[in-house]
Protein backbone atom coordinates (compact mmCIF):
# COMPACT_ATOMS: atom_id res chain seq x y z
CA UNK A 1 0.00 0.00 0.00
CA UNK A 2 2.97 2.53 0.39
CA UNK A 3 5.19 2.29 -2.02
CA UNK A 4 6.96 4.84 -4.33
CA UNK A 5 6.25 3.58 -7.53
CA UNK A 6 6.83 6.51 -9.79
CA UNK A 7 10.25 6.66 -8.10
CA UNK A 8 12.02 3.84 -10.52
CA UNK A 9 13.13 5.16 -13.98
CA UNK A 10 15.19 6.31 -16.58
CA UNK A 11 13.57 9.62 -17.83
CA UNK A 12 15.01 12.96 -17.57
CA UNK A 13 12.93 13.84 -14.39
CA UNK A 14 14.10 10.60 -12.35
CA UNK A 15 17.70 11.81 -13.54
CA UNK A 16 17.88 15.11 -12.10
CA UNK A 17 19.38 16.42 -9.49
CA UNK A 18 16.56 16.21 -5.98
CA UNK A 19 17.62 19.77 -4.61
CA UNK A 20 16.69 21.33 -8.45
CA UNK A 21 13.65 19.51 -8.12
CA UNK A 22 12.55 20.70 -5.15
CA UNK A 23 12.99 24.42 -6.13
CA UNK A 24 11.22 23.78 -9.18
CA UNK A 25 8.34 22.19 -7.69
CA UNK A 26 8.06 24.96 -5.13
CA UNK A 27 8.30 27.74 -7.55
CA UNK A 28 5.75 26.40 -10.16
CA UNK A 29 3.07 25.12 -7.23
CA UNK A 30 3.31 29.00 -5.52
CA UNK A 31 2.95 30.41 -8.94
CA UNK A 32 -0.03 28.60 -9.94
CA UNK A 33 -1.82 28.40 -6.08
CA UNK A 34 -1.59 31.99 -6.06
CA UNK A 35 -3.07 32.50 -10.07
CA UNK A 36 -6.75 33.64 -10.15
CA UNK A 37 -7.32 33.47 -14.01
CA UNK A 38 -8.31 30.44 -16.24
CA UNK A 39 -5.71 31.09 -18.49
CA UNK A 40 -2.98 30.98 -16.14
CA UNK A 41 -4.40 27.85 -14.71
CA UNK A 42 -5.11 25.77 -17.77
CA UNK A 43 -1.52 26.89 -19.31
CA UNK A 44 -0.05 25.66 -15.98
CA UNK A 45 -1.56 22.83 -16.13
CA UNK A 46 -1.33 21.54 -19.80
CA UNK A 47 2.79 22.67 -18.93
CA UNK A 48 2.45 20.30 -15.95
CA UNK A 49 0.39 17.90 -17.67
CA UNK A 50 3.50 17.29 -20.31
CA UNK A 51 5.93 17.07 -17.60
CA UNK A 52 3.83 14.42 -16.24
CA UNK A 53 3.78 12.71 -19.76
CA UNK A 54 7.53 13.44 -20.53
CA UNK A 55 8.34 11.41 -16.93
CA UNK A 56 6.81 8.55 -18.08
CA UNK A 57 4.73 7.29 -15.31
CA UNK A 58 2.22 4.41 -15.22
CA UNK A 59 -1.31 5.53 -16.30
CA UNK A 60 -3.31 3.88 -14.45
CA UNK A 61 -1.69 4.47 -11.11
CA UNK A 62 -1.91 8.17 -12.20
CA UNK A 63 -5.57 7.77 -12.65
CA UNK A 64 -5.85 6.17 -9.62
CA UNK A 65 -4.38 8.84 -7.45
CA UNK A 66 -6.24 11.23 -9.83
CA UNK A 67 -9.43 9.89 -7.97
CA UNK A 68 -7.77 10.36 -4.41
CA UNK A 69 -6.76 13.91 -5.06
CA UNK A 70 -9.94 15.36 -6.20
CA UNK A 71 -12.11 13.99 -2.94
CA UNK A 72 -11.71 17.63 -1.87
CA UNK A 73 -12.44 18.87 -5.16
CA UNK A 74 -15.75 16.74 -5.45
CA UNK A 75 -16.95 18.40 -2.26
CA UNK A 76 -16.52 21.99 -3.61
CA UNK A 77 -18.44 21.23 -6.60
CA UNK A 78 -20.76 19.38 -3.93
CA UNK A 79 -21.11 23.05 -2.14
CA UNK A 80 -20.05 25.97 -3.97
CA UNK A 81 -22.37 25.84 -6.68
CA UNK A 82 -25.29 25.81 -4.17
CA UNK A 83 -24.20 28.04 -1.55
CA UNK A 84 -21.15 30.84 -3.06
CA UNK A 85 -24.47 33.17 -4.09
CA UNK A 86 -24.14 36.13 -6.22
CA UNK A 87 -26.39 37.25 -8.74
CA UNK A 88 -26.25 34.95 -12.13
CA UNK A 89 -27.95 31.75 -11.11
CA UNK A 90 -28.63 28.67 -13.46
CA UNK A 91 -31.91 27.39 -12.15
CA UNK A 92 -32.66 23.46 -12.26
CA UNK A 93 -35.83 22.63 -11.76
CA UNK A 94 -35.37 22.91 -7.79
CA UNK A 95 -31.57 24.28 -7.07
CA UNK A 96 -30.56 27.33 -8.03
CA UNK A 97 -26.88 27.14 -8.90
CA UNK A 98 -24.80 29.97 -8.50
CA UNK A 99 -22.15 31.03 -11.73
CA UNK A 100 -19.98 32.26 -9.88
CA UNK A 101 -19.66 29.10 -7.36
CA UNK A 102 -19.13 26.95 -10.62
CA UNK A 103 -16.37 29.52 -11.82
CA UNK A 104 -14.69 28.92 -8.84
CA UNK A 105 -15.14 25.61 -8.28
CA UNK A 106 -13.83 25.20 -11.83
CA UNK A 107 -10.61 27.18 -11.27
CA UNK A 108 -9.77 25.19 -7.96
CA UNK A 109 -10.33 22.04 -10.40
CA UNK A 110 -7.92 22.98 -12.75
CA UNK A 111 -5.19 24.21 -10.54
CA UNK A 112 -5.34 21.13 -8.09
CA UNK A 113 -4.47 18.95 -11.06
CA UNK A 114 -1.74 21.20 -12.39
CA UNK A 115 -0.18 20.91 -9.06
CA UNK A 116 -1.21 17.22 -8.83
CA UNK A 117 0.70 16.75 -12.03
CA UNK A 118 4.01 18.88 -10.89
CA UNK A 119 4.46 17.16 -8.23
CA UNK A 120 3.90 13.76 -9.54
CA UNK A 121 6.56 14.87 -12.53
CA UNK A 122 9.05 16.34 -9.86
CA UNK A 123 8.99 15.19 -6.76
CA UNK A 124 7.85 11.35 -6.90
CA UNK A 125 10.12 10.64 -9.31
CA UNK A 126 12.47 11.04 -7.13
CA UNK A 127 12.85 8.59 -3.49
CA UNK A 128 12.13 10.13 -0.19
CA UNK A 129 15.52 9.30 1.03
CA UNK A 130 17.18 11.51 -1.52
CA UNK A 131 14.20 13.95 -1.13
CA UNK A 132 15.24 14.15 2.58
CA UNK A 133 18.83 14.53 1.84
CA UNK A 134 18.06 17.17 -0.36
CA UNK A 135 15.97 18.80 1.22
CA UNK A 136 19.18 18.84 4.11
CA UNK A 137 20.90 20.47 1.79
CA UNK A 138 18.83 23.13 0.63
CA UNK A 139 19.08 24.06 4.64
CA UNK A 140 15.76 23.30 6.16
CA UNK A 141 16.76 22.23 9.84
CA UNK A 142 18.44 19.06 10.15
CA UNK A 143 16.43 17.51 12.96
CA UNK A 144 13.64 18.52 10.80
CA UNK A 145 15.20 16.49 7.74
CA UNK A 146 16.71 13.89 10.16
CA UNK A 147 12.70 13.03 11.48
CA UNK A 148 11.53 12.74 7.98
CA UNK A 149 14.39 10.68 7.06
CA UNK A 150 13.44 8.40 9.84
CA UNK A 151 9.70 8.24 9.92
CA UNK A 152 10.12 7.12 6.01
CA UNK A 153 12.47 4.70 7.39
CA UNK A 154 10.09 3.59 9.87
CA UNK A 155 6.81 3.84 8.24
CA UNK A 156 6.86 0.16 6.43
CA UNK A 157 7.89 -1.37 9.74
CA UNK A 158 4.89 0.21 11.55
CA UNK A 159 2.57 -0.39 8.81
CA UNK A 160 3.46 -3.82 8.75
CA UNK A 161 2.77 -4.24 12.69
CA UNK A 162 -0.21 -2.60 12.78
CA UNK A 163 -1.53 -5.11 9.98
CA UNK A 164 -0.09 -8.30 11.89
CA UNK A 165 -1.84 -7.03 14.35
CA UNK A 166 -5.00 -6.64 12.36
CA UNK A 167 -4.68 -9.93 10.89
CA UNK A 168 -4.55 -11.55 14.20
CA UNK A 169 -7.29 -10.08 15.27
CA UNK A 170 -9.80 -11.10 11.93
CA UNK A 171 -8.30 -14.94 12.77
CA UNK A 172 -9.85 -15.00 16.10
CA UNK A 173 -13.01 -13.75 14.29
CA UNK A 174 -13.07 -9.40 14.60
CA UNK A 175 -15.14 -8.22 11.63
CA UNK A 176 -15.95 -4.25 11.89
CA UNK A 177 -19.20 -2.48 12.38
CA UNK A 178 -20.73 0.20 13.92
CA UNK A 179 -20.20 -0.78 17.65
CA UNK A 180 -18.28 0.47 20.75
CA UNK A 181 -16.38 -3.36 20.64
CA UNK A 182 -14.82 -2.25 17.05
CA UNK A 183 -14.29 1.07 18.48
CA UNK A 184 -12.39 -0.29 21.46
CA UNK A 185 -10.67 -3.22 19.28
CA UNK A 186 -9.44 -0.61 16.57
CA UNK A 187 -8.04 1.65 19.73
CA UNK A 188 -6.43 -1.44 21.54
CA UNK A 189 -4.81 -2.50 18.14
CA UNK A 190 -3.32 0.77 17.60
CA UNK A 191 -2.51 1.21 21.05
CA UNK A 192 -0.53 -1.93 20.61
CA UNK A 193 1.20 -0.46 17.81
CA UNK A 194 2.35 2.60 19.32
CA UNK A 195 3.67 0.34 21.96
CA UNK A 196 5.51 -1.68 19.65
CA UNK A 197 6.80 1.66 18.04
CA UNK A 198 7.57 3.35 21.26
CA UNK A 199 9.74 0.17 22.46
CA UNK A 200 11.17 -0.28 18.85
CA UNK A 201 12.44 3.34 18.74
CA UNK A 202 14.47 2.88 22.18
CA UNK A 203 16.45 -0.34 20.69
CA UNK A 204 17.17 1.75 17.23
CA UNK A 205 18.31 4.69 19.67
CA UNK A 206 20.65 2.41 21.18
CA UNK A 207 21.85 0.72 18.31
CA UNK A 208 22.44 3.66 16.43
CA UNK A 209 24.42 4.84 19.46
CA UNK A 210 26.40 2.43 19.68
CA UNK A 211 27.24 2.40 16.22
CA UNK A 212 28.51 6.13 17.12
CA UNK A 213 25.28 8.21 16.28
CA UNK A 214 25.66 11.98 16.17
CA UNK A 215 22.58 13.14 15.20
CA UNK A 216 23.01 12.85 11.08
CA UNK A 217 22.16 10.75 8.29
CA UNK A 218 24.95 10.64 5.82
CA UNK A 219 23.59 9.88 2.40
CA UNK A 220 26.28 7.89 0.03
CA UNK A 221 24.84 8.87 -3.25
CA UNK A 222 25.10 12.60 -3.43
CA UNK A 223 27.09 14.12 -6.05
CA UNK A 224 26.86 17.91 -6.42
CA UNK A 225 24.17 19.07 -9.59
CA UNK A 226 25.72 19.13 -12.67
CA UNK A 227 25.57 21.67 -15.99
CA UNK A 228 22.56 19.29 -16.79
CA UNK A 229 20.59 20.16 -13.44
CA UNK A 230 21.23 24.00 -13.56
CA UNK A 231 19.70 23.92 -17.35
CA UNK A 232 16.74 21.95 -15.74
CA UNK A 233 16.90 24.64 -13.16
CA UNK A 234 16.74 27.63 -15.27
CA UNK A 235 13.68 25.87 -17.53
CA UNK A 236 11.93 25.28 -14.44
CA UNK A 237 12.45 28.98 -13.29
CA UNK A 238 11.27 30.08 -16.71
CA UNK A 239 8.18 28.25 -16.48
CA UNK A 240 7.43 29.67 -13.35
CA UNK A 241 8.56 33.14 -14.59
CA UNK A 242 6.46 33.05 -17.57
CA UNK A 243 3.19 32.09 -16.07
CA UNK A 244 3.93 34.43 -13.21
CA UNK A 245 4.56 37.58 -16.06
CA UNK A 246 1.08 35.87 -17.66
CA UNK A 247 -0.80 36.61 -14.36
CA UNK A 248 0.03 39.68 -13.87
CA UNK A 249 -1.07 40.24 -17.43
CA UNK A 250 -4.35 39.16 -16.65
CA UNK A 251 -5.09 40.55 -13.79
CA UNK A 252 -3.78 44.16 -14.98
CA UNK A 253 -6.44 43.44 -17.78
CA UNK A 254 -9.40 43.09 -15.72
CA UNK B 1 -8.87 16.24 5.87
CA UNK B 2 -6.70 18.22 4.00
CA UNK B 3 -6.73 21.33 2.10
CA UNK B 4 -6.18 20.74 -1.42
CA UNK B 5 -3.54 22.86 -3.80
CA UNK B 6 -4.99 25.75 -4.85
CA UNK B 7 -8.05 26.61 -3.06
CA UNK B 8 -6.67 29.24 -0.84
CA UNK B 9 -5.77 32.66 -0.72
CA UNK B 10 -2.17 34.45 -0.95
CA UNK B 11 -2.69 35.82 2.66
CA UNK B 12 -4.30 32.65 4.07
CA UNK B 13 -0.90 30.36 2.18
CA UNK B 14 1.17 32.68 4.12
CA UNK B 15 0.02 32.83 7.04
CA UNK B 16 -0.44 29.46 7.68
CA UNK B 17 3.78 29.07 6.33
CA UNK B 18 4.53 31.45 9.49
CA UNK B 19 2.74 29.86 11.95
CA UNK B 20 3.51 26.26 11.09
CA UNK B 21 7.33 27.49 10.69
CA UNK B 22 7.16 29.12 14.00
CA UNK B 23 5.55 25.87 15.82
CA UNK B 24 7.85 23.63 13.81
CA UNK B 25 10.89 26.15 15.65
CA UNK B 26 9.39 25.56 19.04
CA UNK B 27 8.69 21.53 18.87
CA UNK B 28 12.17 21.18 17.07
CA UNK B 29 14.01 23.26 19.60
CA UNK B 30 12.15 21.27 22.58
CA UNK B 31 13.37 18.38 21.35
CA UNK B 32 16.69 17.11 21.64
CA UNK B 33 18.63 13.58 20.11
CA UNK B 34 17.26 11.38 22.72
CA UNK B 35 13.62 11.88 22.00
CA UNK B 36 14.26 11.81 18.22
CA UNK B 37 14.10 8.85 17.11
CA UNK B 38 10.64 8.53 19.39
CA UNK B 39 9.12 11.48 17.61
CA UNK B 40 9.84 9.41 14.52
CA UNK B 41 8.42 6.43 15.05
CA UNK B 42 5.06 8.30 16.32
CA UNK B 43 5.23 10.41 13.29
CA UNK B 44 4.93 7.12 11.41
CA UNK B 45 2.30 5.85 13.54
CA UNK B 46 0.70 8.89 13.22
CA UNK B 47 1.23 8.13 9.18
CA UNK B 48 -0.25 4.74 9.65
CA UNK B 49 -3.24 6.18 11.73
CA UNK B 50 -4.24 8.09 8.45
CA UNK B 51 -4.61 4.68 6.96
CA UNK B 52 -6.72 3.00 9.26
CA UNK B 53 -10.46 2.96 8.59
CA UNK B 54 -12.81 2.88 11.11
CA UNK B 55 -17.19 2.12 10.03
CA UNK B 56 -18.96 4.94 10.68
CA UNK B 57 -23.15 4.32 9.90
CA UNK B 58 -23.13 2.89 5.99
CA UNK B 59 -19.44 4.45 5.14
CA UNK B 60 -15.95 4.80 7.01
CA UNK B 61 -13.55 7.59 7.29
CA UNK B 62 -9.73 7.78 8.69
CA UNK B 63 -8.61 8.12 11.78
CA UNK B 64 -6.45 11.19 12.60
CA UNK B 65 -5.51 11.42 16.27
CA UNK B 66 -4.06 14.62 16.27
CA UNK B 67 -4.85 15.01 19.96
CA UNK B 68 -3.36 11.57 20.74
CA UNK B 69 -0.15 12.24 19.58
CA UNK B 70 -0.75 15.68 21.28
CA UNK B 71 -1.10 14.45 24.33
CA UNK B 72 2.23 11.93 23.80
CA UNK B 73 4.53 14.36 22.48
CA UNK B 74 3.57 17.39 23.63
CA UNK B 75 4.97 20.33 21.10
CA UNK B 76 7.23 17.41 19.55
CA UNK B 77 3.59 16.36 17.82
CA UNK B 78 4.08 19.69 16.03
CA UNK B 79 7.23 18.09 14.07
CA UNK B 80 5.94 15.29 14.29
CA UNK B 81 2.48 16.29 12.52
CA UNK B 82 4.08 17.74 9.85
CA UNK B 83 6.72 15.36 8.45
CA UNK B 84 3.60 12.82 8.75
CA UNK B 85 1.97 15.75 5.75
CA UNK B 86 4.73 15.72 3.91
CA UNK B 87 5.44 12.23 3.49
CA UNK B 88 1.29 11.78 2.79
CA UNK B 89 2.24 14.63 0.03
CA UNK B 90 5.17 12.54 -1.28
CA UNK B 91 3.41 9.41 -1.39
CA UNK B 92 0.05 10.25 -2.16
CA UNK B 93 -0.02 13.50 -3.47
CA UNK B 94 -2.69 15.01 -0.81
CA UNK B 95 -1.89 18.45 0.16
CA UNK B 96 0.54 20.18 -1.26
CA UNK B 97 4.11 21.97 -1.25
CA UNK B 98 2.80 25.38 -1.14
CA UNK B 99 -0.56 24.44 1.31
CA UNK B 100 1.65 21.98 3.83
CA UNK B 101 1.82 25.46 5.90
CA UNK B 102 -1.97 25.89 6.06
CA UNK B 103 -2.49 21.80 7.04
CA UNK B 104 0.00 21.79 9.21
CA UNK B 105 -0.96 24.28 12.04
CA UNK B 106 -4.80 23.28 10.89
CA UNK B 107 -3.74 19.70 12.30
CA UNK B 108 -0.80 20.61 14.45
CA UNK B 109 -1.88 23.44 16.32
CA UNK B 110 -4.99 22.25 17.86
CA UNK B 111 -3.06 19.08 18.36
CA UNK B 112 -0.46 20.43 20.70
CA UNK B 113 -3.30 22.61 22.37
CA UNK B 114 -5.11 19.67 23.83
CA UNK B 115 -2.16 17.93 24.74
CA UNK B 116 -0.93 20.80 26.24
CA UNK B 117 -4.82 21.50 28.47
CA UNK B 118 -5.56 17.53 29.14
CA UNK B 119 -2.32 15.49 29.33
CA UNK B 120 -2.28 16.88 33.25
CA UNK B 121 -5.36 15.55 33.62
CA UNK B 122 -4.27 11.95 32.81
CA UNK B 123 -2.40 11.74 36.00
CA UNK B 124 -5.68 11.29 37.97
CA UNK B 125 -8.46 8.82 38.15
CA UNK B 126 -9.43 6.04 35.43
CA UNK B 127 -12.08 7.89 35.03
CA UNK B 128 -10.08 11.27 34.19
CA UNK B 129 -7.86 9.75 31.81
CA UNK B 130 -11.05 8.08 29.87
CA UNK B 131 -12.43 12.16 30.26
CA UNK B 132 -9.20 13.68 29.16
CA UNK B 133 -8.84 11.27 26.39
CA UNK B 134 -12.00 12.10 25.14
CA UNK B 135 -12.00 15.53 25.65
CA UNK B 136 -8.49 15.83 23.46
CA UNK B 137 -9.29 13.64 20.96
CA UNK B 138 -12.91 15.66 20.44
CA UNK B 139 -11.77 19.10 20.60
CA UNK B 140 -8.54 17.87 18.66
CA UNK B 141 -10.28 17.19 15.53
CA UNK B 142 -13.35 19.93 16.16
CA UNK B 143 -10.77 22.72 16.48
CA UNK B 144 -8.81 21.47 13.06
CA UNK B 145 -12.05 21.34 11.05
CA UNK B 146 -13.15 25.13 12.69
CA UNK B 147 -9.37 26.22 11.62
CA UNK B 148 -9.76 24.35 8.38
CA UNK B 149 -13.53 26.61 7.90
CA UNK B 150 -11.99 29.59 8.97
CA UNK B 151 -9.23 29.15 6.32
CA UNK B 152 -11.82 28.49 3.67
CA UNK B 153 -13.83 31.72 4.39
CA UNK B 154 -10.26 34.05 5.00
CA UNK B 155 -9.82 32.70 1.52
CA UNK B 156 -13.13 33.73 -0.56
CA UNK B 157 -16.23 34.43 2.15
CA UNK B 158 -18.56 32.26 -0.53
CA UNK B 159 -17.15 29.26 1.14
CA UNK B 160 -19.00 30.40 4.48
CA UNK B 161 -21.81 27.88 3.94
CA UNK B 162 -19.15 25.25 2.82
CA UNK B 163 -17.04 25.93 5.57
CA UNK B 164 -19.97 25.02 8.13
CA UNK B 165 -21.25 22.28 5.81
CA UNK B 166 -17.61 20.71 6.78
CA UNK B 167 -18.13 21.39 10.22
CA UNK B 168 -21.14 19.83 10.51
CA UNK B 169 -20.51 16.66 8.56
CA UNK B 170 -17.08 16.37 11.09
CA UNK B 171 -19.10 15.66 13.85
CA UNK B 172 -19.75 12.23 13.60
CA UNK B 173 -15.74 12.00 12.88
CA UNK B 174 -15.28 14.19 16.41
CA UNK B 175 -17.14 11.80 18.27
CA UNK B 176 -15.49 8.82 17.03
CA UNK B 177 -11.70 10.34 17.47
CA UNK B 178 -12.69 11.39 20.92
CA UNK B 179 -13.78 7.66 21.35
CA UNK B 180 -10.22 6.27 20.38
CA UNK B 181 -8.40 8.53 21.49
CA UNK B 182 -10.14 7.77 25.19
CA UNK B 183 -9.13 3.54 24.65
CA UNK B 184 -5.90 4.33 23.61
CA UNK B 185 -4.81 6.49 26.36
CA UNK B 186 -6.49 4.22 28.97
CA UNK B 187 -5.01 1.05 27.01
CA UNK B 188 -1.73 3.05 27.35
CA UNK B 189 -2.06 3.70 30.86
CA UNK B 190 -2.78 0.35 31.56
CA UNK B 191 0.05 -1.14 29.47
CA UNK B 192 3.11 1.05 29.28
CA UNK B 193 2.23 3.89 31.48
CA UNK B 194 6.00 5.49 30.61
CA UNK B 195 4.68 6.78 26.73
CA UNK B 196 2.10 9.11 28.35
CA UNK B 197 4.91 9.92 31.08
CA UNK B 198 3.18 9.11 34.05
CA UNK B 199 5.98 6.40 35.80
CA UNK B 200 7.51 9.34 37.48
Amino acid sequence: MIDEPFASGSTLFHKRDTRVKLVGAAAISLVLALCSSFLVAVTGCIITAMMLILSKPDLKLVSKRIIGVNIFTFFIWLTLPLTYGGSETLTFSMFNLSMDGIRLAALITVKTNGIFFCILALLATSTTASLGHGLEKLGFPKKLCFLLLFSYRQLFVINQEYHRLLRAAKLRGFSPANTMHTYRTYSHLFGMTLVKSWNRAERVHQAMLLRGFNGRLIPLNQSPPGKADYFFLIIMLLISLFLAGLSLFCYNSL
Amino acid sequence: MHISEGILSAPVLAGGAVLTTLGTAVGLKKLDYDRIMTVSLFSAAFFVASLIHVPVGPGSVHLLLGGLLGIILGWGAFPAIVVALALQTIFFQYGGMIVLGVNGFTIAGPAVLCGLIFRPWLKGSRKQQMIAGFLAGFFAMFLSALLIGAALYLSDRGFLRAAGLLLVSHLPVMIIEGLITMFVVTFLAKVQPEILSLNN
